[in-house]
């Protein structure tokens, strides 16, 4: 394969860069990568990024928060060692479920929410001391920047971001180790 | 957008009303076939027989049954059996028989009343906060909360009316010392608990929230005609909607003592007007989101967007938890200690109700909880209705768990009587709101919010 050119258009608008994400798109030109200071709202949907299903993860670990707590619980207090603790039921967990809904409701919580946080972390590959991808820096503070590779059309690509509003336009060799 | 409420309509809340009526009526002969304590024993025996037939092991079982319920009477007995009087069993089996279509009444006129109730401090912080989601809903909230004053005076005549059948501490006596009735633990109370005060105090409930009701929806409608740069009616609204709150979570506190806790005059409990609060809360919220959906389907709300039942879906999903959290640190902070004088509010309705008390935790928690936690099904119509439906029934049960086992402890039903007033009180609740529905137009344009409100989108 040829060494790999990406195309990098710089905005400085948010909503410029909106329409701009509208026009490529319609174009069907495939955008790799937006590099933005802060959340865009409704960018992800101009782009067509399929929707997220860190809640329904979540849910899950929720779902084994609770058997764990359960299962430990029932263990510890039922069946290993009932004992007679001020008066309590232990003959069952149903009959001393109350004392235990506390732990049952914090553990679930814990699960959902930590295991939640790893699974992003993992997926969007985020861990200390790993390199920045950060292909301009002013785009962690004023400038939006958008990627799009390159295949023999570096003309064509060029107008079309110039109308679209672009301040700066870069081709540069995508340098593969940067992942 | 104009709304005339419809024949079918009406005609379905008459029929509702008429068999309504019909079924209290039932009710109260129903009830009076038992005159004397004879007649009860009687009873008593046929069910004892009847057990006997079945099988050995439920023969036992209604032994242990009678005993209960003896046990349970206890604590009511208790403060008469230190004065030398106690009531036979069969006496008292004849009170609950009697009391019950009073209950059935009161538990079904509390639970309309108090969904227009909790539409209103719905609409209340509406305003205060200044929500610019809402104002598309001001016109069917206002039509909610205009049951308000009907519903809160029906509840008092019901209880004027229901008197000692409600409340015992009503009964002849129970502060006079060396009376058969003398009840020392009321006779205690007596200063908050007496008929005069009880009905002086829901005579200003009812009157401060019916004024704020009133007000909020005159001046609602006046935005409607104002200028398009005078504001002034909108700043009252919410100047009085930031008043009404103070006064509306006192007097609720209270309100929840009074017409709900005093039924069990010996037991109290700290956050009892909050879980009383939460249910009419939940309610209310429900009761705005299945009339939004109703007045949708029939296009009369084009504003209306799939963000707005999808927000009020999000509220009926964080307070019916909200309302489970109460449930559960009222109940769990005293099955915990296990106090004798406040436990025994949770073991009669364990005893008793077992069904409905564990089956209103899991209508009003457990099904609200799976079904509206996805974001896609909050915004799909028939979900909402169906969630809706089932929270509506669990907190009527949640009314009925509160009322019934002091009244009538463990012969209740919900048979005749109490359906019955449930279609009494629903063909009521219509009937009154979807009239007030059709007086002003269902979009409040006046609004300074209702721009973003009619283009609110999530």
């Amino acid at each position: 394969m040829e060494a790999s050119k990406v195309i990098h258009a710089i905005y400085t608008d948010d909503d410029v860069l909106m329409s701009a994400v509208k026009t490529v798109k319609a174009e069907k030109h495939h955008i790799e990568e937006i590099y933005t200071p802060f959340p865009v709202h409704g960018l992800d949907k101009a782009m067509g990024l399929a929707p997220t299903r860190i809640a329904i993860a979540s849910f899950l670990y929720g779902c084994v928060g609770l058997t764990v707590a359960i299962t430990m619980m029932n263990f510890i207090m039922i069946e290993d060692w009932p004992q007679d603790i001020g008066g309590k039921p232990s003959f069952s967990y149903l009959e001393n479920m109350p004392a235990f809904v506390p732990i049952m409701f914090e553990l679930t919580v814990f699960f959902a929410a930590h295991l939640m946080v790893i699974t992003f972390y993992l997926r969007s590959r985020m861990w200390p001391f790993k390199k920045a991808e950060n292909p301009d820096p002013r785009t962690t503070d004023d400038h939006f920047l958008m990627e799009i590779a390159v295949h023999n059309n570096e003309n064509e690509l060029t107008s079309l971001l110039k109308e679209t509003g672009a301040v700066e336009i870069n081709i540069v060799d995508k340098d593969e180790d940067a992942h | 957008m104009e709304y005339k409420i419809s024949n079918r309509l009406k005609i379905a809340a008459i029929v509702m009303i008429v068999l309504g009526v019909l079924g209290v009526g039932y009710g109260f002969m129903d009830s009076h076939k038992y005159e004397t304590v004879k007649d009860v024993e009687a009873l008593l025996k046929s069910e004892a027989h009847h057990g006997d037939e079945d099988a050995t092991e439920s023969h036992g079982e209604s032994e242990s049954h009678v005993e209960k319920a003896h046990d349970d009477d206890a604590h009511g007995a208790e403060a008469h059996a230190e004065e030398g009087h106690k009531v036979s069993h069969e006496e008292h089996v004849l009170h609950q028989i009697h009391n019950r279509p009073y209950s059935a009444l009161y538990v079904a006129a509390f639970f309309f009343f108090m969904i227009a109730l909790g539409a209103l401090a719905f609409y209340a912080v509406q305003y205060a906060a200044q929500a610019g989601w809402s104002p598309v809903l001001f016109r069917v909230m206002e039509g909610i909360t205009s049951y308000v004053l009907p519903g809160g005076i029906l509840v008092l005549l019901i209880a004027f009316v229901a008197d000692s059948h409600l409340f015992v501490w009503l009964k002849d006596g129970v502060t006079e010392v060396g009376h058969e009735n003398y009840d020392k633990l009321v006779a205690g109370k007596s200063g908050w608990l007496n008929k005069t005060g009880f009905f002086i105090r829901g005579i200003i409930f009812l009157a401060g929230w019916s004024v704020y009701r009133y007000f909020s929806r005159k001046f609602s409608v006046a935005q409607d005609n104002a200028d398009i740069n005078d504001n002034r009616n909108f700043k009252k609204n919410f100047r009085i909607s930031a008043a009404f709150l103070v006064f509306y979570i006192y007097t609720e506190s209270m309100m929840s003592w009074d017409w709900i806790m005093s039924v069990d005059p010996h037991w109290f409990s700290t956050l009892f007007g909050w879980y009383v609060f939460a249910s009419m809360f939940v309610s209310g919220i429900t009761v705005i989101a299945l009339v939004t959906i109703y007045l949708k389907s029939k296009n009369l709300l084009e504003f209306v967007n799939d963000s707005h039942i999808h927000d009020l879906a999000k509220f009926m999903f964080g307070i019916s938890i909200f309302w489970t959290y109460l449930w559960f640190s009222q109940f769990m902070l005293i099955w915990y200690a296990d106090i004798p004088e406040e436990v025994t509010y949770f073991a009669t309705r364990i005893a008793d109700y077992k069904l409905p008390f564990f089956g209103m935790l899991a209508m009003n928690f457990v099904f609200p909880l799976l079904l509206l936690m996805n974001s896609d099904y909050k915004r799909i119509n028939w979900f909402v209705v169906m969630a809706g439906i089932v929270i509506l029934c669990g907190h009527y049960i949640d009314v009925f768990n509160m009322i019934m086992p002091a009244t009538v402890g463990d012969r209740w039903f919900i048979g005749v009587p109490e359906i019955g007033a449930i279609l009494l009180f629903g063909g009521l609740f219509l009937l009154t709101v979807f009239w007030s529905l059709g007086k002003y137009p269902l979009l409040a344009k006046g609004n300074p919010f209702i721009k973003e409100s009619e283009h609110f989108h999530y």
